[in-house]
């Protein structure tokens, strides 16, 4: 008997060789002898194989049979016992029986992770050695300076006395621009059609050839002021850019042109131009963004400036062009100007209000849409010249609500006692920074993290980024009374010379440094490398609770198999086995509700004249038809359906919803990792917190209710209106905030081409509805 | 009879003038001469122009006294008919210093280096020859010229450059940096170097602190054609410089300058093998009309009597010195043309150097004459995938009025000549050609008046565009787009320096219907060799801006990182590869039980087996015991524990 048991198992083993060798399938005798399968059961996550009737099995069987005797002998059964799985799918199947314990050392050690970034931010420095910082001396002189500070003063007096109609300044400026050895051209700027290009940053913009549909309507007159580099090829340039009203100029905005100005005036003299600048006086009539694009946009296509030599149609153009024969034909045309490639562009602006500081101040705005950076040696140069060169005090932008958290600042002096208490243990041990550090570099990176993930860019070098360029704006406060202007001048002005000079320097493109940081302060910054690691642990536990979940019900599946008497080898492991494909077309259909409610506000925006409140109940109301509509379509949620079913059914729509969540989030993090970070702090709870609330309440137990509470909590924070607005309240203040707010909020994402806008309604919003679901199941 | 013999006596003259003229050419020539003309943003143009000849070395034989030994020796190794090396540092601004005269025609060139040369060898031994030529200038100039000898990097333009032989190769260098190192070989051909004569001027640091700067080199022989009366070898060397003089003199009256305050030298000896050292002064039409237009006020004003046409009393402007002699531009009926003088350097000494200074008195502006169409070259779209090269050409409104030919109000077109060389990198699609007339976009064909395409293939050759447009004369704006998809790669194909992007050289514009030349009444002028290069009918050329294009390039900062992730991708597949393929499921089983089998001890084991046999039972495996396996595991534990305890401990103290 062993003996013909053995020339069996051989005839098997080469009969099967190459089926068992490639996916090492345990001979399974029929159920009646079924051995009892070990607890954990190892192959159920990589690959259902006892669904899988292979040749082998039924010959395996078939020769059990024939050898008389249904008892597999001792070989088959120690074979089947012991096989031991690799140490990578144990440690997996360990993650996965504990993936409670599991899940919450992760989602802790991220929310930690992500407290402890400012700790973790390194000094910045920087990584372009020709970049050259400072090393030339600054030529800008007092002369320069007073030249502006009379060039300014023109533009003031001109503001006040004649009734303006926005093209007085341009046609000073253009003169002073030709007086000073530059080229001049005026640029109409045409409004932007307002389409959704949600992908844009993706796809980059189109190579437009020519605009069609141009009207007359002028929405304002960018002065275009061009330097040559003397001994320059031409194939590159540097933009300063200065926007201002021209039929309200204000004083900053004239300090900043006056800026521009001594800057430009000095540099058309200059031998060490190695690039052409450009200098974009951008009228911002009709804001700062759009006049800016518009440039851009025309400069990246064949514009009308290009195909027209003269622009008579238009009555602004003709006016313009009659005033300016006067001045000096040589160097002004209609025509567009361009000057090569563009290497940096800074946006020079000078804030309204006066600095209370000692110094004046510099504040770096670099976010641009989608979260994007320009390169992190820009903000560096500017910082290291600012700080060194100039004397001025840098700042970015920080959530100053934040400061005065007390929880922020004992978890700063936490960090600081632990590491003092490293420190004592070994002095090489330096961690921790002072508590005011921390609670200052938590508020400039919660400010850093949330204008990221807007993905609405913070000024006007917002519309560089989105053709590649890399552009900061610098917001100098200044600090004076009036009387100090040319100082101010001076200072900044020197600084403009010192960036573009080191940007001049510059052979390649910015390359070096980092894109993908996040600010903690202008001289320390968290690389995507580190700050990865919080969002990883965030999202980790998502596969492992849903492959947890997943061989639950397969588990409880087969109790079923064995609990009720039907016809064992039939259909029902197939039922069990791809039930999850009905949940995932659940899920599907209410991401495809996510894309229906995406779209819903283009339509609402057609009726004019609706307040924001409508709209955005509007917008509620339809959604909720919508859901409704597509459910009843596809016949999915139902509610008379299988509802007995559907309560068992909870873990396998837990399981695919905390999938879905899974792969939304990490697309998300993909394209704009702000968004996804945020997002996954207020999705990841959610997800795995649910569990159907008619469960919580048969428990009865304190840690049930408590678990119920918590899902109802957490659900009720997870709608991004509440959400939203929740935070609003949180950073600034609860009277404030209005309902309505958030459709503006939403409604300024559409416009600037968000990614968020997607994530928040293809992602979020249809993980939050799955969630409710699991909660308000049936039993 | 008497007839014939007058017809041989005619013969014999004939001969004897012939032999006359071969004679008197039959000498080795080398001219020099400067010109110099204000430009009007506040800036002075000086261009030399050496010239050295020698007579076919048939007749004349292989030793020459002047000539260059080293270019003597490049034409006849290589066979050069016709060559032109230019060494460029920064634009000529087409705007401001026009681009209609013969200067900036045939001056005005590219930034970096540029080289056609056309040979006199068979057709397929052209492309050798090139390579060899570009190598033996590059160690002649000091440059990278031998980076033309890629086939990616030239082209064989068929009619846009010299004659339409298919012998002629042009390439050029976009990035080539022009520097003294450059300017040393070139003056090493000149008989008198930089020590005599007007190439003393050259001071350096002026002359590369301009706003202009370009070396050129024009070799031109005929000593390999057939015919007999071969003028043999002439060598034209050219220098032309922008320079801003640094006097100040206000912000209205254009800065008044003398030769050593333009070059911070004079000229204190002619170059005594020089034939000719002249240098000219050019003052354009236009400010002469704004000259006289003044002059007319002014005698409208004081009601004077005008003196006539000399020089001292001109209105605007007062020269140093008194020319040798003033030579007027033949104009046409509209206006009078351009007024040259001459000095001499002859006359100059050690202590009376030449010193030419001009002064202006009055303000004025004037605009120099414009080539027809004003052409500017850009790139659209950006991102790294696909782009659009446009030419746009802004009619400049002077082409009516200064065409040569007659024409008829209905029937005139312009005829622009576009030449265009683009890396294969760049890859055209020239079926996406579009032309646009005044913003209207044109159906291309009716206004293409012949078109030559040699598309580019991968790391072979460059895709060149020769085409003629037929544009009419009102036209204001002709744009012309192309689009194009940028292409990868190899790693080490980057240049250094990748991130900066990618050039795509000049394009060339030529306007074939105008020539650009100056032409005086006095014939004898044609003696002098820069007079006669001015009256040379060369048509208008110019050239657009450089391009450069960011390619996507790979992070040359990373390949530790790269090499690194990429073996731990491939270990991790092979790995599991080897190891599902090399494992036999059924042996390790059998291997399994065995130890099972031995651990139990086959006494035991066949015991028990019989006793399970015997009972009809079934046989259990004897089990582990629960105690010796969690023992282990805390063996295990332990074991680790204490690894970790001694690494924290060695960190701790032996930091």
């Amino acid at each position: 008997m062993n003996e013909h048991q053995g020339a069996g198992a051989r005839q098997v083993l080469s009969h099967s060789s190459v089926y068992s060798s490639v996916f090492r399938i345990p001979a399974i005798p029929p159920a009646t002898s079924l051995p009892p399968f070990p607890r954990q059961e190892p192959y159920s996550l990589i690959f259902d194989h006892r669904l899988v009737q292979t040749e082998t099995q039924l010959q395996c069987a078939r020769e059990w049979r024939e050898s008389g005797s249904l008892t597999p002998t001792m070989a088959e059964v120690a074979a089947f016992v012991k096989p031991k799985p690799r140490p990578i799918i144990r440690i997996g199947l360990f993650l996965i029986s504990q993936s409670l314990l599991v899940s919450i050392i992760c989602c802790v050690a991220g929310v930690l992770a992500l407290l402890l970034l400012p700790v973790l931010a390194k000094n910045t420095y920087i990584s372009e050695n020709a970049l050259m910082p400072g090393s030339a001396s600054p030529m800008l002189s007092s002369a320069d300076a007073s030249d502006g500070h009379i060039f300014l003063n023109k533009i003031m007096s001109m503001d006040s006395t004649s009734t303006n109609t926005g093209t007085e300044i341009p046609e000073m400026i253009g003169k002073h621009i030709i007086e000073s050895g530059g080229e001049v051209n005026y640029h109409q700027i045409q409004p932007i059609s307002d389409n959704f290009h949600p992908l844009q940053f993706f796809l980059g913009p189109d190579v437009g050839i020519v605009q069609e549909n141009y009207s007359c309507t002028s929405y304002g007159i960018n002065t275009v002021g061009i330097v040559r580099a003397p001994r320059g090829d031409g194939k590159e340039a540097i933009v300063i850019l200065t926007p201002y009203n021209s039929v309200k100029t204000t004083t900053s905005e004239a300090l900043s042109l006056g800026v521009a100005y001594s800057v430009f005036s000095l540099l058309s003299r200059v031998s060490w131009l190695a690039k052409d600048i450009i200098w974009l006086a951008a009228d911002s009539r009709h804001g700062e963004h759009a006049a800016v694009a518009a440039w851009l946009r025309d400069y990246y296509a064949l514009s009308r400036g290009d195909l027209e030599k003269n622009q008579d149609m238009c009555v602004a153009s003709s006016v313009l062009g009659h005033e300016l024969t006067s001045v000096q034909r040589n160097g002004v045309s209609n025509g567009f100007r361009r000057a090569g490639t563009m290497a940096a562009a800074l946006v020079i602006k000078v804030a309204d209000s006066s600095t209370g500081f000692e110094k004046d101040g510099l504040k770096i705005y670099a976010e641009a849409s989608n979260g994007q950076m320009p390169n992190l040696d820009l903000i560096n140069i500017v910082n290291y010249l600012a700080v060194h060169g100039q004397g001025l005090q840098v700042r970015v932008e920080k959530i100053w609500s934040l400061l005065d958290s007390w929880w922020l600042y004992s978890l700063g002096e936490l960090q600081e006692l632990l590491g003092k208490v490293a420190k004592s243990l070994n002095p090489d041990w330096k961690f921790g920074i002072p508590a005011s550090d921390y609670v200052e570099g938590c508020a400039t990176l919660a400010s850093s993290l949330y204008n990221q993930a807007l993905g609405v860019p913070t000024g006007p070098h917002g519309a560089f980024r989105d053709f590649q360029v890399d552009s900061i704006t610098l917001e100098f406060s200044p600090r004076f009374s009036s009387s100090q202007r040319v100082l101010f001048l001076l200072h900044v002005g020197r600084l403009v010379e010192g960036v573009i000079r080191s940007v001049n320097n510059l052979l390649e493109k910015f390359h070096q440094s980092f894109f993908l940081y996040l600010m903690t302060s202008p001289s320390r910054f968290v690389s995507v490398g580190v700050y990865m690691i919080a969002f990883a642990l965030l999202i980790a536990p998502l596969p492992l609770v849903a492959a947890a979940l997943f061989s639950d019900k397969l588990k409880s599946g087969k109790d079923d198999v064995s609990l009720e008497p039907s016809h064992p080898g039939e259909s029902f492991p197939t039922f069990t086995a791809w039930n999850w494909l009905h949940t995932a077309k659940t899920v599907l259909i209410v991401h495809l509700w996510g894309a229906i409610v995406t779209i819903i506000p283009y339509f609402l925006s057609q009726f004019p004249n609706s307040s924001p409140l409508t709209n955005l109940s509007m917008w509620i109301a339809s959604s909720l038809v919508g859901l409704f509509f597509t459910c009843a379509a596809s016949g999915s949620l139902s509610i008379s359906r299988a509802s007995q079913l559907q309560i068992r059914e909870w873990t396998l729509l837990k399981a695919v919803t905390v999938t879905a969540a899974f792969i939304g989030l990490c697309l998300m993090s993909v394209i704009n990792y702000a968004t996804a970070q945020i997002g996954a702090l207020l999705l990841v709870p959610m997800c795995l917190m649910a569990v159907p609330l008619r469960i919580d309440m048969a428990d009865k137990t304190m840690k049930a209710l408590l678990r119920g509470a918590c899902n109802i909590l957490l659900v009720f924070a997870g709608f991004p209106p509440t959400a939203f607005l929740m935070m609003r309240g949180a950073l600034d203040s609860f009277e404030r905030v209005r309902i309505d707010d958030f459709w503006n909020w939403t409604e300024s994402l559409r416009a600037w081409n968000s990614a968020t806008y997607i994530y928040i309604c293809m992602v979020h919003l249809p993980c939050w509805v799955l969630c409710i679901r699991i909660l308000l199941l049936r039993r | 009879m008497s007839r014939l013999e007058s017809c041989l006596l005619m013969f014999l003259a004939l001969c004897s003038v012939t032999q006359s003229i071969n004679v008197e050419e039959l000498n080795e020539e080398f001219t020099e001469s400067l010109l110099l003309r204000p430009l009007p943003d506040r800036k002075v143009l000086a261009h030399f122009h050496f010239r050295s000849s020698a007579p076919p070395s048939k007749t004349y034989g292989r030793h020459h006294h002047i000539f260059p030994k080293s270019i003597y020796q490049l034409v006849h190794k290589f066979q050069v008919r016709e060559m032109e090396l230019s060494f460029t540092q920064g634009r000529w601004n087409y705007e401001r210093w026009g681009g209609f005269d013969p200067i900036s025609s045939s001056n005005a060139k590219p930034p970096g280096v540029e080289l056609w040369a056309e040979f006199d060898v068979p057709q397929d031994q052209v492309d050798e020859s090139w390579k060899n030529l570009t190598h033996a200038l590059s160690g002649l100039f000091c440059a990278s010229i031998n980076f033309l000898e890629h086939s990616t990097s030239y082209s064989a333009p068929q009619w846009s450059f010299g004659s339409a032989s298919g012998k002629l190769r042009y390439g050029t260098l976009p990035r080539e940096a022009v520097c003294t190192e450059n300017l040393t070989p070139w003056l090493k051909l000149l008989p008198c170097r930089d020590k005599a004569g007007l190439s003393l001027l050259m001071d350096r640091p002026s002359i590369y602190r301009g706003y202009y700067h370009s070396q050129r080199l024009h070799l031109k022989s005929d000593e390999f054609g057939a015919s007999e009366m071969s003028t043999g070898m002439v060598l034209e060397q050219t220098l032309t410089v922008v320079l801003r003089p640094d006097t100040f003199s206000g912000k209205a009256l254009q800065p008044s300058w003398s030769l050593s305050s333009l070059f911070g030298r004079s000229v204190s000896r002619k170059c005594s093998l020089s034939s000719s050292s002249n240098v000219y002064a050019q003052f354009e039409q236009n400010l002469l009309f704004e000259g006289d237009k003044l002059k007319e006020d002014r005698e409208a004003l004081e009601n004077a009597i005008s003196v006539g046409d000399g020089f001292e009393d001109n209105p605007l402007f007062e020269l140093s010195l008194a020319p040798k002699r003033v030579i007027k531009e033949s104009g046409n009926l509209q206006k009078a043309g351009s007024i040259l003088y001459e000095f001499s350097v002859e006359d100059s000494n050690e202590f009376k150097p030449f010193d030419l200074g001009l002064n202006w008195k009055v303000p004025v502006a004037w605009s120099c004459p414009q080539a027809p169409l004003q052409a500017s070259r850009f790139l659209l779209g950006s991102g790294n995938e696909r782009g659009a090269i446009a030419i746009s050409m802004k009619s400049t409104r002077s082409n009516n009025v200064e065409r040569t030919s007659s024409y008829d109000e209905n029937e005139c077109w312009l005829r622009v000549g576009i030449f265009q060389m683009v890396p294969w990198y760049v890859k055209v699609y020239y079926h996406t050609l579009k032309l646009f007339l005044d913003g209207e976009p044109q159906s291309s064909m009716e206004n293409i008046e012949k078109i030559l395409v040699s598309p580019s293939e991968d790391k072979v050759s460059t895709g060149v565009l020769e085409m003629i447009l037929r544009l009419p004369c009102s036209v204001n704006t002709a744009a012309l787009t192309l689009e194009f998809d940028k292409g990868f790669l190899h790693i080490d194909e980057y240049p250094p320096d990748a991130n900066q992007g990618f050039d795509i050289p000049s394009a060339v514009i030529h306007f074939a219907d105008f020539v650009a030349n100056m032409s005086f009444h006095d014939d004898s002028l044609k003696q002098v060799p820069i007079l006669s290069k001015l009256q040379e009918e060369v048509p208008v050329v110019s050239y657009t801006e450089v391009l450069l294009v960011p390619l996507t390039t790979p992070d040359f900062s990373m390949p530790y990182n790269v090499i690194t992730i990429t073996c731990t991708v491939f270990a991790l597949y092979f790995g599991s590869l080897l190891n599902a393929l090399r494992r036999r499921v059924g042996e390790e089983e059998r291997l399994l039980n065995g130890k099972g089998a031995r651990k139990a001890g086959p006494l035991t084991l066949m015991i028990s087996k019989l006793s399970a046999k015997l009972r009809g039972k079934k046989w259990e495996p004897p089990k582990q015991s629960e105690s010796g396996r969690s023992s282990s595991k805390y063996k295990l534990l332990a074991k680790v524990v204490l690894v970790a305890g001694v690494a924290a401990a060695w960190q701790f103290y032996f930091q």
